[in-house]
């Protein structure tokens, strides 16, 4: 856990006390709409279809036990008892009112939340591995650096007003569990020939209408400077950045019109400038820093304990959870848990107020008070003593978070969509329920392996679908819900975009669109090993074509 | 420059002028003396362009209980009863299609 400080507590509490009088200035009539929206939005409340929707910040999706349970709170007496977890490591709740969101932002704000940044053409929340610190393939935490860069462009007036918003992700193990390259700006912490850490930079990814994934600017970047090449890269966005076009306004346009050469030596022109000033990270604030994350005192315990085999011996269901959602931690002894949000006939990512009431419980029982949101839409323990995995599992079980699907078919991301965003133009959440009951028989999951399903009711991609292993994109034509179908998208190591396998199809039709893509994998696949990018890769989609549009 | 409110409105089929309460964001509609009204069967509903140019104007006039109001299309029964013109509408009307977490 990272611990906040007075200044961030001040911060946070000025801002409660400023939106209160902004909120009751515009009840009062004395702000328009037009004065008041920017205000809210830089507070992360939006007006959707139905209600506001406040979107709260988890800096590198890491939360404490009081601090889900405050957001428990919040579901519970603000909104109607539920909250939306992201594909951005935050939350939103879909119901809340304008006239009580400063009460509510008042009690986030007691344990350290707020949804400053979480709108806007800023920095947003910064992303990174949802096992950050626990992975056992990790160089160093990469949310350590991930909270020096918040701690910098956190209301950095230089960066409020930049063309576009800017999202940056943070990685530091060779498998990318965080889609580096769908950001704006990405690093990866890796190690060079002579065994020294450093970021490999990269820059100008990113969805929507015009989708790219980022491109290496820097393959290797000395710790000690990542700071100020971050505010380079900054710089130079927001110098040569469009602003007459939204559309075109994001760093992915300006990299690629540049040229990622040309885009590259502009970022060094900039940093030349200044990297050996103020923004080269001292070793003592950058320990200082690093010390405010607490880690905790771990007991020595041996892998695989008895009590553990025994268990997974006598009880299948059990078994299944543990291969599926459990997995190694770096010290030996404790394991990493992802908890699917992901139940038969739920909402991807939602959990009920009782839900994270139930994990601030669990995770102060067996996970030493932590919780972490990834941007898969499921939450994780990442600190669970093996002998402990039986009893929390029954915990979970009973609170309908077990379902041993993370990272099958039926764990699909899916944005809010047509139900809830003014933005969609069809519904995501009933087409991921249709592919998910369809694909309710776990083995029948289990044996097609890794499959990432991916949808979004719009083009701003929100739900991430052109990196999708299936991409499922909602369009509207008169007035009628259709959907793309994309395919051989991955958000890894390996990212690459999906390609489009033909014309759109009727929303009654997507589930049964799904089935097809699926059963040609499994005709097509040479060994249970071959993973469903890899077969696509492989055969390129035609054969998939055929199988979905033969018959339509 | 011509300011939106004058801006010619091209409407096929009855219409409803929507948007969204200020205090909670409900969905509410424009009724005949001009308040708000949650019930779309409340709403006036016209097939005139310039009147729903007029009720547009009356509602954006109105900066203190709605947010956002625009023109949406409905259908009308052949008993009368209103009905919303197209599933976003729907959904605003009814809220979401699937069912809620907590309700469940």
């Amino acid at each position: 856990m990272y611990l906040y400080d007075e200044l961030d507590r001040t911060l946070v509490a000025e801002r409660v006390a400023e939106f209160r009088d902004q909120v009751a200035r515009r009840l009062s009539g004395e702000l328009t709409e037009d004065e008041f929206k920017p205000l809210r939005l830089m507070n992360g409340v939006y007006l959707q279809l139905h209600a506001y929707m406040l979107r709260i910040s988890i800096p590198y999706g890491t939360l404490s036990a009081e601090q889900l349970r405050m957001l428990a709170h919040v579901a519970q007496r603000y909104d109607r008892g539920y909250g939306h977890f992201t594909t951005r490591q935050n939350i939103q709740f879909h119901w809340i009112k304008l006239e009580q969101l400063p009460e509510a932002m008042a009690d986030l704000a007691s344990v350290g939340m707020h949804g400053m940044q979480t709108s806007g053409n800023n920095v947003r929340n910064i992303t990174t591995d949802q096992w950050a610190g626990v992975a056992p393939d990790e160089i160093e935490d990469p949310r350590v650096f991930a909270e020096v860069i918040r701690q910098h462009v956190t209301l950095h007036p230089e960066f409020s007003f930049m063309p576009r918003k800017f999202k940056i992700a943070v990685g530091a193990s060779a498998h990318d569990r965080a889609a580096l390259r769908i950001h704006d700006l990405a690093l990866r912490l890796h190690r060079n020939d002579a065994g020294e850490a450093g970021f490999e930079v990269m820059v100008g990814g990113g969805l929507g209408r015009t989708p790219f994934l980022a491109k290496t600017i820097r393959p290797f970047l000395p710790t000690r400077d990542v700071l100020s090449y971050v505010e380079a890269v900054l710089r130079t966005y927001n110098q040569f950045g469009r602003r007459d076009n939204a559309w075109k306004a994001r760093i992915k346009i300006l990299v690629h019109d540049l040229g990622v050469e040309a885009f590259a030596k502009e970022v060094e022109a900039e940093w030349q400038s200044m990297k050996d000033g103020g923004l080269a990270l001292d070793p003592e604030v950058f320990a200082e820093i690093a010390a405010r994350f607490r880690y905790p005192a771990y007991e020595r315990l041996d892998d695989s304990p008895p009590a553990l085999v025994q268990a997974r011996r006598a009880e299948r269901r059990f078994d299944a959870w543990v291969n599926n959602a459990v997995t190694n931690h770096k010290v030996p002894g404790y394991a990493i848990v992802t908890l699917s949000l992901k139940p038969q006939g739920g909402t991807p990512g939602d959990a009920t107020a009782e839900q994270m009431q139930a994990i601030a419980d669990l995770a102060e029982r067996y996970s030493f008070g932590e919780i972490r949101v990834g941007h898969e839409q499921n939450l994780v323990l990442p600190h669970v003593a093996q002998h402990d995995l039986a009893a929390l599992w029954r915990a979970l079980d009973e609170a309908g978070l077990a379902t041993p699907n993370v990272g099958l078919v039926s764990d699909i991301i899916a944005c809010p969509g047509l139900d809830y965003c003014s933005l969609a133009n069809a519904r995501s959440i009933p087409v991921a329920q249709e592919i998910a009951s369809r694909f309710r028989n776990l083995d029948v999951a289990q044996n097609l392996g890794r499959l990432h399903i991916n949808i979004s009711g719009c083009i701003n991609a929100c739900g991430h679908h052109h990196v999708g292993h299936i991409g499922i994109l909602g369009v509207e034509k008169n007035d009628e819900e259709f959907y793309q179908i994309t395919i051989g998208g991955r958000a890894d190591e390996e990212a690459r975009l999906g390609t489009l396998i033909g014309p759109a199809v009727r929303y009654g039709e997507v589930a049964d669109v799904v089935e097809d893509i699926v059963a040609a994998y499994l005709e097509l696949r040479e060994r249970p090993q071959e993973t469903f990018p890899q077969v696509v890769q492989r055969t390129g989609i035609e054969p998939f074509k055929e199988r979905v549009y033969a018959a339509r | 420059m011509t300011s939106p409110l004058q801006q010619k409105l091209k409407i096929s089929g009855p219409v409803v002028v929507t948007a969204n309460r200020l205090a909670d964001g409900a969905v509410v509609y424009l009724s005949a003396d001009r308040a708000w009204t949650t019930e779309l069967a409340d709403a006036t509903v016209t097939t005139s362009a310039p009147v729903a140019q007029e009720l547009l104007a009356a509602a954006k006039g109105d900066r203190l209980r709605a947010v956002d109001p625009y023109v949406a299309p409905v259908r009308v029964a052949a008993n009368g009863s209103v009905q919303p013109g197209n599933l976003r509408e729907s959904i605003r009307s009814a809220g979401p299609t699937i069912e809620l977490p907590a309700t469940g």
